[in-house]
């Protein structure tokens, strides 16, 4: 007979320390490009003709990023005269529209059920949402639980750029779930359709369909940015910018 | 189900098969041969189809591949390619059909005619073309709420073009087959309780035994050949490697050797090997992955979390030698791009050593618990006749005694060179399939240790792409299985065709076999067992 218990006990506690500390194990999160300003306008161009989903535009001196068009190509980095910087760490959730009144965490408490829904994704997403249960991430110990129907959920978790024939399962799914909810969209397609949509068979993402309030940019984004986005839900955590700006920072719609 | 292999033909080499076939169907068909890509091409009428597909799969052991359709101005080309082992060339029947006809005799009633159902349902739901004789034409890719006569892969149609969303629910009513008195279907999906993939199942069930599963997929259709079409092939190579983001290095693989084959180049022989290593990192991520979701499945928590640590360990490992911990951005036409230093090499042996042991003492752990084994043993069996008939692949089809691996059959990157070995069990069930995960596993390392024990120095990319018009096929063991990816190129070098057949939509189809006559609580094991992408099925 195996013995499990021993299994378990002899690895120890392997979960990282994020949120109560900081996590820069190597290999957590690809990082990702933000604003940056630069010596040249060629170098400008260079970039915004480079990047396939438009996600660089100019701005002043250098380029702002739209994080939500990023699909993490590299095509900014590799082979280009003056590349943007490139920036480690993970906590990229953003809420959508920062005027919203967000009262729901003292509706909610600390602790959250969440619903899954799958309008699309490639695969790479739900791979890093499924990591949130791992030991590493537990995201348990954080009050985060799955729940089985969307009648007790309070937050639904959604990636993919919305396939047509999810669009109604989508809504209805959205629909379920009791009032006061949160949508929170992960992955480039979530957030803007990504290499996807809009087309004859997906949308610009989960916005298209129901109202999205936290992003979570990244292609995919690592397990910790996807905790970072529901610890926005409950406020525990300070949100990043779907604008990332030259001067660095402040977001402003384009 | 006789005698499934029956060679006493001579297949071996390009030059014996075109003697055969030429001797076999003199005056019938025209044969030809293509020295540079191994290809033996035969050029067939309608009439003749069926007796080729029944010659090649039932007298010669070839297995389908793919069905490739295109739409010219004047006609419709079907491309039907064959694969049989190393030795055997690929073959492509090709069948041309007038344009104002769009009719194909269908040859789902063969001995391995499963093997083309689910590739004639897709030609004929997304360009119409009819195939006779077919039992089950009609909602497939596109389901019911999709606008009648509106066939998406058609020259004509605007892939941009954007639809209102529908308010009324699709009404999917497959055929029931089960009679008895309380029988009933029970709809599981397309939403699901916990991280799992959109798709719907229905299960007839007469009470605690279902009895048959009727699956439904391409809930998660993104049109991705469709969207390919009139892009440049470096854009194009996004969705290669986004469509199925969990093998996206392999799909990317697949693309790019398809377009170096179009434009007549070859990688550099340190991008050669170190396009093995990396295949292999993701195969032994991905079937961590599998190893994850079959204990899962079966509630083991502890080795449960030992898998997700190994698995997650893999993921760390793949960005800190990729930068991406899915490996997006890694492969190029004409080579890679990551280019790992003398450290990063020494790093990734030791850790894949480490990786590797700690897989051998979980499997260890899980041979001698036996409320696990009882769980998998029989349970989701496919015999290896059904494997066979359905064309199955990848380590499926290897856990029922089908030996087919494509870099064994049609070597690519340093595979030809590489001294490993492709596992096979006989059993069928879950547990052979298990026990086929941790032994690719194994290889996985092996290789991976092998090719950078002796990784050649050099440039890591061809300059020379010059982007032309052709088409080519191309094919790669991807974590699942097969994968053939068809590109076509047109004049001004966009892409004009792509056509993907990945190994989930391959095996899919099969998985019904595995889900017949079962407990109702097996069923997430047999799905686990399986682990599939719905997303690489669906595109
Ligand atoms: S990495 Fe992001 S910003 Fe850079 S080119 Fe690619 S999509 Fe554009």
């Amino acid at each position: 007979m195996a013995n499990w218990v021993l299994k378990g006990l002899r690895t120890g506690i392997r979960t990282t320390s994020y949120p109560a500390g900081p996590d820069d194990a190597p290999g957590i999160s690809p990082g990702r490009p933000i604003g940056t300003s630069l010596s040249s306008t060629t170098a400008v161009d260079q970039l915004v003709r480079n990047c396939p989903t438009q996600a660089i535009a100019p701005d002043g001196s250098g380029i702002a990023i739209d994080q939500r068009r990023c699909i993490h190509c590299f095509r900014c980095q590799r082979g280009v005269d003056e590349p943007p910087i490139w920036q480690q760490g993970f906590e990229w959730a953003a809420y959508v529209d920062d005027q919203a009144p967000r009262k729901l965490a003292a509706i909610f408490g600390r602790s959250l059920h969440i619903r899954f829904v799958d309008a699309g994704a490639c695969g790479a997403c739900m791979s890093e949402a499924r990591q949130i249960n791992n030991p590493y991430y537990n995201m348990h110990r954080l009050g985060f639980f799955i729940t089985p129907t969307p009648r007790n959920a309070d937050v639904l978790l959604v990636a993919g750029p919305v396939s047509d024939a999810m669009r109604l399962p989508l809504s209805k799914t959205y629909e379920a779930l009791p009032t006061p909810k949160r949508v929170v969209a992960i992955g480039a397609c979530a957030a803007s359709g990504g290499v996807f949509g809009p087309s004859f068979a997906a949308s610009a993402g989960i916005a298209d369909v129901i109202p999205v309030d936290v992003v979570v940019p990244g292609c995919p984004p690592p397990p910790l940015a996807i905790l970072h986005g529901l610890l926005l839900v409950v406020e525990r955590k300070p949100p990043s910018n779907v604008f990332s700006r030259a001067s660095g920072g402040s977001k402003e719609s384009p | 189900m006789a005698v499934l292999y029956r060679i006493h033909d001579d297949t071996s080499d390009l030059a014996s098969f075109l003697e055969l076939c030429r001797v076999h169907w003199r005056g019938v068909v025209v044969a030809s041969a293509d020295e540079a890509d191994n290809t033996c091409r035969i050029d067939c009428g309608t009439e003749r189809l069926r007796d080729i597909c029944q010659w090649l799969t039932d007298d010669l052991g070839f297995a389908f591949a793919t069905l490739v359709a295109e739409q010219a101005p004047k006609n419709w080309l079907l491309i039907y390619a064959f694969y049989k082992d190393a030795k055997s060339p690929l073959v492509r029947v090709e069948l041309k059909l007038d344009a104002a006809l769009s009719v194909a005799p269908s040859v789902v009633d063969l001995l391995h005619g499963p093997s083309f159902d689910w590739h004639e349902r897709e030609v004929e739901d997304l360009f119409g073309l009819h195939f006779e004789g077919h039992p089950r034409l009609g909602e497939f890719v596109l389901h019911e709420d999709w606008l009648e006569g509106i066939n998406p892969m058609r020259r004509d149609f605007d892939a941009n073009k954007r639809f209102e969303p529908r308010t009324t629910e699709p009404k999917w009513e497959p055929p029931t087959i089960v009679t008895a008195p309380g029988a009933f279907a029970m709809p599981i999906g397309p939403v699901f309780s916990d991280f799992a993939e959109s798709a719907h199942f229905l299960l007839e069930t007469v009470g605690e035994d279902v009895v048959r599963t009727i699956p439904r997929f391409f809930y998660k259709y993104r049109g991705v050949e469709k969207i390919a079409e009139g892009q440049p092939p470096d854009r194009a190579l996004l969705l290669a490697e986004r469509f199925s983001g969990t093998a996206a290095f392999a799909h990317g693989l697949a693309f790019c050797q398809a377009i170096e084959a179009i434009c007549g180049i070859k990688p550099p022989p340190r991008a050669l090997a170190l396009r093995a290593v990396l295949a292999e990192l993701e195969r032994l991520r991905s079937h961590a992955a599998a190893i994850t979701g079959i204990c899962n499945s079966t509630a083991l928590a502890v080795a449960t979390s030992q898998a997700a640590l190994i698995e997650e360990r893999l993921l760390r490992l793949t960005c800190e030698i990729t930068g991406h911990r899915y490996l997006f951005g890694a492969v190029v036409p004409g080579g890679v791009i990551c280019n790992p230093s003398q450290t990063d090499c020494r790093h990734l042996t030791a850790a894949v050593g480490e990786i590797t042991h700690e897989l051998r003492r979980l499997l260890q752990m899980l041979r001698y618990s036996s409320s696990f084994l009882d769980r998998l043993e029989e349970v989701g069996v496919v015999t290896e006749d059904q494997a066979l008939s359905y064309g199955l692949v990848g380590p499926i089809a290897r856990a029922s005694g089908v030996a087919r691996d494509i870099r064994k059959v049609l070597p690519y990157a340093v595979y030809g060179s590489t001294d490993f070995s492709v596992p096979v069990e006989r059993e069928g069930d879950g547990y052979a399939r298990l026990r086929v995960l941790f032994a690719e596993a194994a290889q996985s390392a092996g290789i991976i240790n092998k090719v950078l024990s002796s990784l050649p120095d050099g440039a890591i990319c061809s300059d020379e792409l010059q982007l032309r018009a052709g088409a080519a096929l191309s094919a790669v063991e991807a974590p699942l299985g097969a994968a053939f990816h068809w590109v076509r190129l047109d004049n001004g070098g966009n892409v004009s065709r792509y056509r993907v057949t990945p190994p989930s939509f391959t095996n899919w189809h099969g998985f019904h076999l595995a889900a017949e006559n079962f407990a109702f609580q097996d069923f997430p094991i047999i799905l686990a067992s399986f682990g599939l992408s719905n997303a690489e099925c669906d595109r």
